[in-house]
């Protein structure tokens, strides 16, 4: 959430940032031959805009002065053909462009995404979802287009300008002075006022953005809004909104507006001049009526690059914003990463017995969450974690996993400390199972399958019927192929919880971490999910925050978790005979569940 | 909408000028270099002399002809002013349409019954809202004044390029049909390209946000490199289509070109060759260069301009289909002076969502002004339905309710619900401040005094307090995530300080400690003022002490009555109440189901 603020305020004055830019322009490398292309054919289509003027005045000084039609055919076809040359050169620059601008996007989210995946769990623990789709879709969409378009713009105004001025300059250098001089004003007017309407227009988006939120807020809080009467006053909220819209839009529009015509006037002086001293040459007979001619186009045209040029500044300083966003992203350390030196991952399977030794942990500083925690759990047991909400049962789970790593002390897994095997290889061992379960827009099939990448059908039904979700998978219209749609709406929680066990199951982990849900589900899919966890927990490590007291009572070993303790520990019989904290949660879950059962009854 | 034609015949009006002026310059460039520089005769009637008489310029002769120069910087000036007004009208006239429909859209969706938002997806909703508003928009600012300017351009153009040289404006319009054709074709040809691209960003933006809500489970199975394989599969095809679609546009563009030089090309040789003949002037000559280069631009964007107008009726049609849906009516019964009693009275009311299934059937029922009701049930037995049909979320559909006496179908929607005080089941908050999310409840401004102790008899007051930036926390994604029972407790002060006659919570206890409950519902009792309060419940502590408790079940009332009585009765009431006092036995239970096991 910090990085956001950081980079929310562009200063418009900042120079441009070399190292940024170096950076983003490594994305472009494999297209640096590609781009050196693109910047000649930008070449070849300035040479020919400046070339263009040049052929009226030929045809004046050589055709139409002296009276004289030789040649004027052949003069047509070198016309036509430098027009063809044109025309390819603006394909090609196009597709060039095009092929430079979607190749550096791609290569950019690709970078992205894969540090997504190696990032570790604590900077999306902190990093909303939407701010990195933001990074990743319209950041880099605007990076990219500035960097071949921008490319496009820079090398075409840049070789005009400089053509145009240098043709004038040798044909006659006193005209050319004279219509040049308007040319700093102009550039310096263009400038501010493209830094001016850039302004404009983010504040549009940001307000842009407000409105969407609030359509958003409008509908989810609808009926809320109905029961308040507030619908005026939200109205009226939101016409502030929609009133600063129209004022920060139509203040872009008349700067756009007042720009424009500027950049005409401007321009038209330079014609004016043009005419002005190019004409009294004429009438002294010191220049020709084709050089008049063509003092004219020049002087007409020589706005458009320093327009685009004016542009293409601006918006190379508004793209540094999204620019420095996107390297801060891809160059974000992972916080949990290999030791060095790990190398290939040990060749025997996982036994799954672990040891905290003297584990410390916090995820701020100063904040303790572990302290001084020791546990020993033998292979193959079941460890149930009980205690209230934010006792530390989350925890420890995520430092079971290496979501997150000790503060200080040690986990050992199989007698090794855990931060000798490779990262990837040992969550791969780790079975887990969250509360909300998540699937993947795609089939039932692939779902599943997403645990064991080469599982034969066989083996993903096989899996299905353990966990009993089988049944009701072949009741559905599409059986094993039924189309699980994002989020997967179209089941209920309860089936998508049961297709994630049968997902567990079949990656055949090691070690099993469950974080049970608490969420009512009716009471036949409870039973089954009850009969999948205890098919899935048999032979393995797990461990599992429980809710359920059938979990709770079937499990080798029970932890009364509270403020990063265990206050009990033992099995059902043993803790209930104790009296103690676990005897009154037990108490309270039962009648809860009792009741719950009663209350979600069939009809 | 009066105001915004007005401003477009103004636009349109404006752009008339502007291109008259932009035309006459050529006009008085030709003239300069015919009739100044050259030895031509002026024509009968000149630009030239008319402008100069105009700014009181004696006659231009060669010594003079700074005039002509001066003549093309005012004409400029006056297509500024013109470009300038054509711009900040149609932006005026543009904006102000997007505005009314965004404001439109807005209250349209507050006013439409509740039924509404159970049949539209939410993100439809806001993609008519958001972007099919900004395609019409960007249509309206763009291409409404482009579409006007290339017209406006031909209607003058022509007849000055033909009162110029017929012939010559023959020849310069020659391949003008070609290139509009052309133009047309080809992007109505590429409009599926468009679409592919379209969708492939759409697909691979999905595929990233499901990865990103979906990292655990990505961890989870360490499948980091099969998602870059699939990542890479949809970025891929974005890149390749989108390429696709610019080479396309890239050998448009290029045999667009090829026709614009052929025209170009054309008007020059001809014109040279007439020039040499004696046909045309110099001048003239150099006046069709110009004006040709106007005329050939427009047409160029023909194509686009069409894609863009299809696009800007599709997105006004899914517009117009939420702005045609019907609104809840809001007439009825009021009296803003006086408040309700809270007499309810139920006779033989019923609900159906549609036609088939029964929601609630045949609920008779009495409650007395101040009264206290509990209504527990199982899910789905109507426990919620019941309470929306009060505040007229929802109308029943047989029987008869009677709020104080008077057929609540006849009161009017926004006075009774200013009458109820109703916190739901999952409580909205809006992205405010806490202070502001509970000062909302109450019309008139509350002061802070109010506030704190309404959220006091909400239990949240101190907890509000101990949060960083206290009453001031901002709710939702910019500020601080709530849990389920804070949110609960916010919903139940701002609904406590609307001090309603009738106050209703819909299951809204249910994320709170008995503790918490307890002294929430103890804090309310102590409270001055007499107010109905129905409270949906899961835990019957909440019923004990009530003046009645409806028992819910498949949607009618199977019992009735103080708790005390009801615990005696046979029925789920009994039954519930058996569960939650239950003696401690766990120990038999437990071993009975180990044996079972």
């Amino acid at each position: 959430m910090n990085t956001k603020q950081n980079f929310q305020e562009i200063d418009f004055n900042k120079q441009l940032d070399s190292r940024t830019w170096s950076k983003v322009l490594s994305f472009a490398k494999i297209y640096k031959k590609t781009m050196i292309l693109l910047g000649l054919f930008m070449m070849f289509v300035a040479a020919v805009d400046i070339v263009m003027p040049l052929m009226t005045r030929h045809a004046i000084d050589h055709f139409i002065t002296p009276q004289n039609y030789d040649g004027l055919m052949g003069f047509g076809l070198l016309y036509l053909a430098i027009g063809m040359f044109q025309a390819l050169n603006v394909a090609v620059f196009i597709m060039l462009a095009g092929k430079v601008e979607t190749g550096v996007s791609y290569n950019i989210r690709k970078a992205g995404f894969s540090k997504l995946q190696e990032l570790s769990y604590s900077y999306y623990d902190h990093t909303p979802v939407g701010w990195l789709m933001a990074r990743m879709t319209s950041d880099t969409a605007k990076l990219s287009e500035i960097i071949a378009w921008g490319l496009v713009d820079l090398v075409w105004g840049f070789t005009l300008m400089t053509g145009i001025a240098i043709v004038m300059l040798i044909m006659n250098l006193k005209l050319a002075l004279i219509v040049l001089s308007v040319v700093p004003l102009l550039a310096w007017i263009s400038k501010k006022f493209q830094v001016l309407i850039l302004k404009s227009y983010r504040e549009v988006r940001k307000t842009n953005s407000k409105i969407t939120a609030s359509f958003n807020e409008g509908i989810m809080g609808a009926v809320t809004s109905k029961t308040l009467v507030r619908e005026d006053a939200n109205l009226f909220e939101f016409e502030k909104l929609t009133g600063k819209m129209f004022a920060s839009s139509f203040r872009a529009a008349v700067q756009s507006a007042i720009f424009l015509p500027l950049v005409q006037i401007f321009s038209m002086i330079g014609t004016a001049l043009a005419i002005w001293f190019g004409g009294s040459g004429v009438i002294a007979g010191d220049i020709s009526y084709g050089m008049l001619v063509m003092f004219l186009s020049y002087a007409a045209f020589f706005f458009i690059p320093i327009q685009e040029l004016a542009r293409v500044f601006a918006e190379l300083q508004n793209a540094q914003a999204a620019a420095e966003r996107i390297i801060t992203l891809i160059e974000t350390k992972p916080e949990i990463v290999d030791a060095e030196g790990i190398g290939s991952p040990p060749l025997q399977e996982l036994k799954g017995k672990i040891c905290f030794e003297n584990v410390n942990f916090e995820y701020k500083k100063g904040q303790s969450i572990l302290k001084d925690f020791n546990l020993d759990v033998e292979p193959g047991s079941s460890i149930a974690l009980v205690g209230e909400t934010g006792g530390g049962k989350t925890s420890i789970i995520s430092l079971i996993c290496r979501f997150y790593e000790p503060t200080s002390g040690s986990i050992l897994i199989d007698d090794l400390d855990y931060r000798n095997y490779p990262l990837q290889w040992l969550q791969s061992n780790f079975g887990v199972v969250l509360q909300t379960p998540h699937l993947f827009s795609g089939t039932i099939i692939e779902n599943i399958r997403y645990g064991k990448l080469d599982a034969t059908d066989d083996e993903i039904i096989s899996a299905a019927q353990a966990v009993k979700a089988d049944a009701f998978i072949q009741s559905l219209p599409d059986k094993y192929d039924t189309e699980v749609s994002e989020g997967g709406t179209n089941l209920s929680t309860g089936q998508k919880q049961l297709i994630s066990l049968a997902r567990a199951i079949i990656a055949n982990p090691s070690i099993l971490i469950m974080d049970e849900a608490t969420s009512s589900v009716d009471t036949e899919t409870e039973r089954s999910i009850q009969n999948a966890i205890e098919v899935l927990v048999k032979g393995r490590t797990s461990f599992i925050i429980a809710h359920r007291l059938s979990t709770i009572r079937n499990a080798d070993r029970i932890l009364v978790i509270e403020s990063g303790k265990i206050i009990e520990s033992g099995d059902h019989d043993e803790l209930i005979f104790k009296n103690g904290k676990y005897f009154d949660l037990y108490n309270h879950q039962y009648r809860n569940e009792k009741v719950g059962s009663l209350l979600s009854a069939k009809e | 909408m009066a105001g915004n034609r007005l401003l477009y015949i103004g636009a349109i009006t404006a752009i008339a000028f502007e291109t008259l002026f932009t035309f006459a310059s050529p006009l008085v460039i030709r003239e300069t270099i015919d009739s100044i520089i050259g030895d031509k005769l002026f024509s009968d009637w000149s630009i030239l002399q008319s402008l100069s008489q105009l700014i009181g310029a004696p006659t231009i002769t060669q010594q003079t002809i700074w005039a002509c120069a001066l003549i093309l910087v005012i004409l400029s000036l006056f297509r500024g002013i013109f470009t300038y007004l054509n711009g900040r009208w149609s932006a005026k006239a543009s904006e102000s349409i997007a505005r009314n429909m965004r404001d439109e859209l807005y209250l349209h969706l507050q006013s439409v019954p509740v039924k509404f938002y159970s049949e539209w997806k939410i993100g439809d909703l806001i993609q008519r809202c958001t972007s099919d508003v900004e395609t019409v928009r960007k249509f309206l600012s763009i291409q409404v004044v482009q579409v006007g300017k290339s017209l406006l351009m031909l209607a003058i153009i022509i007849p000055i390029l033909v009162s110029l040289n017929a012939k010559m404006a023959l020849v310069s319009m020659v391949t003008i049909p070609l290139i509009l054709t052309f133009a047309v074709l080809f992007f109505l040809k590429i409009k599926s390209v468009f679409q592919i691209a379209d969708e492939s960003e759409g697909f691979m933006s999905a595929v990233l946000q499901e990865n990103l809500t979906g990292i655990r489970v990505v961890r989870a199975f360490a499948r980091q490199d099969f998602e870059m394989d699939k990542f890479d599969e949809r970025n891929t095809a974005y890149r390749d289509n989108v390429y696709r679609l610019i080479k396309i546009l890239g050998t448009y563009w290029g045999l667009s070109d090829l026709l614009i030089y052929s025209q170009t090309g054309l008007v020059l040789v001809v014109g040279t060759y007439w020039t040499i003949d004696g046909q045309l002037t110099l001048g003239t000559l150099v006046a069709f260069v110009s004006y040709v280069e106007f005329l050939l631009w427009p047409i160029r964007q023909t194509g686009r301009t069409l894609t863009d107008l299809g696009k800007a009726f599709v997105s006004l049609d899914r517009i117009r289909k939420i702005l045609n849906e019907s609104l809840e009516d809001m007439s009825g019964w009021s009296d803003e002076t006086t408040k309700i009693s809270g007499n309810i009275e139920f006779k033989n009311t019923g609900f159906r969502y549609d036609e088939k299934t029964p929601v609630l059937e045949d609920i008779s029922f009495n409650i007395n002004s101040g009264d206290t009701v509990v209504i527990v049930g199982p899910t789905g037995s109507g426990k919620s339905t019941l309470a929306n049909l009060l505040p007229r979320l929802w109308d029943y559909t047989n029987g008869s309710v009677l709020i104080d006496g008077r057929e609540l179908n006849t009161i009017g929607r926004k006075y009774i619900r200013q009458q109820i005080g109703i916190v739901l089941q999952e409580p909205f908050l809006y992205s405010k401040s806490l202070i502001d999310n509970i000062r909302l409840g109450k019309i008139t401004n509350p002061g802070e005094s109010e506030i704190f102790e309404a959220s006091r008899i909400a239990a949240i007051h101190e907890e509000i307090e101990t949060f960083e930036k206290g009453y001031e926390t901002l709710v939702g994604e910019r500020g601080v995530t709530l849990s389920g029972g804070q949110k609960q407790r916010i919903a139940i002060a701002r609904a406590i300080i609307q001090d309603p006659p009738i106050l209703i919570f819909d299951d809204s206890l249910s994320a709170l400690d008995t503790e918490t409950e307890t002294r929430i519902r103890e804090a309310l009792i102590s409270r001055k003022g007499k107010r109905t309060t129905i409270v949906i419940a899961h835990r019957l502590t909440t019923a004990v002490n009530a003046d009645m408790v409806i028992v819910l079940e498949n949607g009618q009332v199977s019992q009735s009555g103080k708790h005390e009585q009801l615990i005696r009765m046979d029925g789920l009431y009994k039954r519930l109440w058996t569960m939650q006092t239950l003696p401690v036995q766990v120990i038999n239970d437990n071993q009975q189901s180990r044996s079972q096991n």
